[in-house]
């Protein structure tokens, strides 16, 4: 069984900048990642991002992933990147269990984990929501943004939080009509200046509005929307029916980290961070020493505060493995403050009020 | 209204459009951006330090006026899409605007377009001066166009005609 001392589960931006950290600490480092390529969620993400300098705000997220890798190069042998790799058991001794290209079966003992492994979108019950032609919005910009493959011809958006917008935004540039973008809630989630971008290209967003059911016998042919009242119950009479040969999904992401919770890390479902999520110091470290928690699978943010968040657990879980840099504490100041400095704002209340929540 | 449809009101915009005395001297930058967000590249893009954030990356944006040259150098920069440059020396009776426009085929300097509000309807006639893509922009487009002057505060996007696409 191959021994190692620092394992990383996905290479997503959180495990992308935690294996730079901790290998700029000098420790040895194992990426696992199941897809094809690394990058997680920035290889398809075209749009330009949020943030400040420090995370590349403004460079698009496909562009990020290359930043990071080509950081990553500068470690040399001290890190390996696995793709077609994944982590599928996670036990009481440290050891992880890996399927690589689907017929490989093997095991890794590590002396530290850092569990970076993303989200998962939700899905929304609804009849026919089985159609051929309903996707999640993920999917379909994987589809259009990593394959090329153009989803179909007019679209309804259900969800307008950022991905549901941005992701319209996107069907717009690759040539699909977005016949409108739907939202139960009141108001708009998304950033309002990604909201506004889509509404001046005439694709209108329903607030108050939901999907009551999908029409078609082989594949999505119509959807019926109707209005909702502030207890999210339909408001007979107002259906309207939209023709449409794709409809996405965008209702939200929750926190992938079953390998934690397996591991016999403490969990607590936590709303404002969207799902069950592992208990966790300032460090990002869970209730067991040298596991850690970073990205969106310790709480559904951002990709921006994915990255503080794997800087830091990676110092901190090098740190603790004897990898101490000079600048240590300086360092952890830094991350902590920009992670603050992110969720200090009206929108980041939610994830301050989860962090409360979550803290060991 | 903006929050449920994300097209601001009159009001709203008017607000973050300078006098028009300052738009008849020449370009300046117009910062739609409404919201606090964790964002700041207008203010490091600024090569005057006209748009100020300040420590606290989520206040929103302020542009002085006064010493925005309308270079349009944050015009690409925002990753909200959300400024543009208005420019009213040109003529008594059109406006300049420098808009981002991140929809392929670009159009050609000369071709006439659909002017859109900021509900994406169709308002006026816009005639496209020229078209910036240089590597800088790093993929947004940058896009002057010519509008009859009394849709300063409604012109906001535009659209090919369905026969200039081809
Ligand atoms: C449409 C859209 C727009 C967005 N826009 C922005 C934006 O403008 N600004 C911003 O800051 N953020 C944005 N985000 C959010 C951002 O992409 C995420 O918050 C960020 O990617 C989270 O990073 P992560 O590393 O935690 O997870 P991910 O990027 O999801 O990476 C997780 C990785 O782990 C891998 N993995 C999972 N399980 C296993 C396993 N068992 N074994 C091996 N590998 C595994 C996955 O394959 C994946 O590669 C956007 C997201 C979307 C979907
Ligand atoms: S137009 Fe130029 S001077 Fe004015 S705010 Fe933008 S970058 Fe600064
Ligand atoms: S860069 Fe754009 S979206 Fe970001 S704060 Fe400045 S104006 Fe707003």
């Amino acid at each position: 069984m191959r021994e190692l001392e620092l394992l990383i589960i996905g290479s997503g931006p959180a495990g992308l900048c935690a294996a730079i950290s901790a290998a700029a600490s000098g420790a040895r480092v194992l990426i696992l990642e199941r897809s094809f390529a690394p990058g997680g969620q920035l290889i398809k993400q075209t749009h330009m991002f949020f943030g400040s300098e420090r995370q590349y705000a403004s460079h698009r997220g496909v562009d990020i992933a290359g930043i990071l890798l080509k950081k990553l190069e500068e470690y040399g042998d001290r890190v390996e990147l696995m793709c077609n790799a994944t982590a599928v058991g996670f036990y009481e001794d440290n050891v992880v269990t890996v399927l690589k290209d689907e017929k490989e079966y093997f095991k890794i003992k590590a002396k530290s984990v850092i569990c970076a492994t993303g989200a998962y979108e939700k899905s929304l019950a609804f009849p026919n929501n089985d159609l051929p032609g309903i996707y999640g919005a993920g999917a379909v910009q994987t589809l259009m943004n990593v394959y090329g493959v153009k989803p179909g011809d007019r679209v309804l958006m259900v969800g307008a939080g950022n991905i549901g917008v941005i992701v319209s935004y996107q069907l717009l540039q690759a040539g699909v009509e977005v016949a409108a973008v739907l939202d139960a809630a009141p108001k708009i989630g998304a950033y309002l200046v990604h909201a506004s971008k889509l509404a001046r290209m005439g694709a209108p967003i329903l607030c108050s509005h939901t999907v009551k059911e999908a029409i078609g016998t082989d594949c999505l042919e119509a959807a019926v929307v109707c209005r909702v009242d502030e207890r999210f119950q339909p408001v007979p009479g107002t259906e309207q029916r939209f023709d449409v040969d794709v409809m996405c999904i965008s209702v939200g992401l929750s926190p992938l980290n079953e390998l934690l919770a397996m591991r016999g890390v403490e969990m607590k479902y936590v709303p404002q961070l969207s799902g069950s999520v592992p208990l966790r110091t300032e460090n990002c470290e869970t209730c067991i020493p040298g596991i850690y928690v970073a990205g969106d699978a310790s709480g559904i943010e951002e990709a921006s505060s994915a990255m503080a968040e794997g800087y830091l657990a990676g110092l901190c879980a090098a740190a603790a493995l004897g990898h101490v840099p000079e600048d240590y504490e300086a360092r952890r100041q830094e991350y902590l403050r920009q992670l603050e400095g992110l969720r200090s704002g009206p929108v980041g209340e939610r994830i301050r009020a989860g962090m409360k929540l979550s803290a060991l | 209204m903006f929050e449920q449809t994300g097209v601001a009101t009159r009001e709203m915009v008017m607000e973050k459009f300078p006098p028009i005395e300052r738009i008849n001297k020449g370009p300046v930058a117009v910062v739609e951006c409404y919201q606090k967000i964790p964002c700041n590249p207008c203010q490091t893009a600024c090569p005057f330090g006209a748009i100020q954030i300040g420590e606290d990356i989520n206040e929103i944006p302020r542009r002085d006026e006064a010493v925005c040259t309308g270079c349009g150098v944050c015009v690409a920069k925002c990753p909200g899409l959300s400024i543009m440059i208005v420019d009213g020396s040109k003529s008594p009776d059109t406006v300049e605007f420098r808009i981002p426009y991140e929809f392929l085929p670009l159009p050609a300097a000369g071709e006439r377009v659909v002017g859109l509000d900021r509900a994406g309807e169709p308002i006026c006639a816009a005639t496209v001066k020229k078209v910036m893509n240089p590597p800088a922009f790093d993929r947004t487009p940058v896009i002057t166009l010519e509008v009859e002057r009394k849709y300063l505060y409604e012109f906001r996007n535009f659209r090919r005609e369905a026969e200039a696409r081809g």
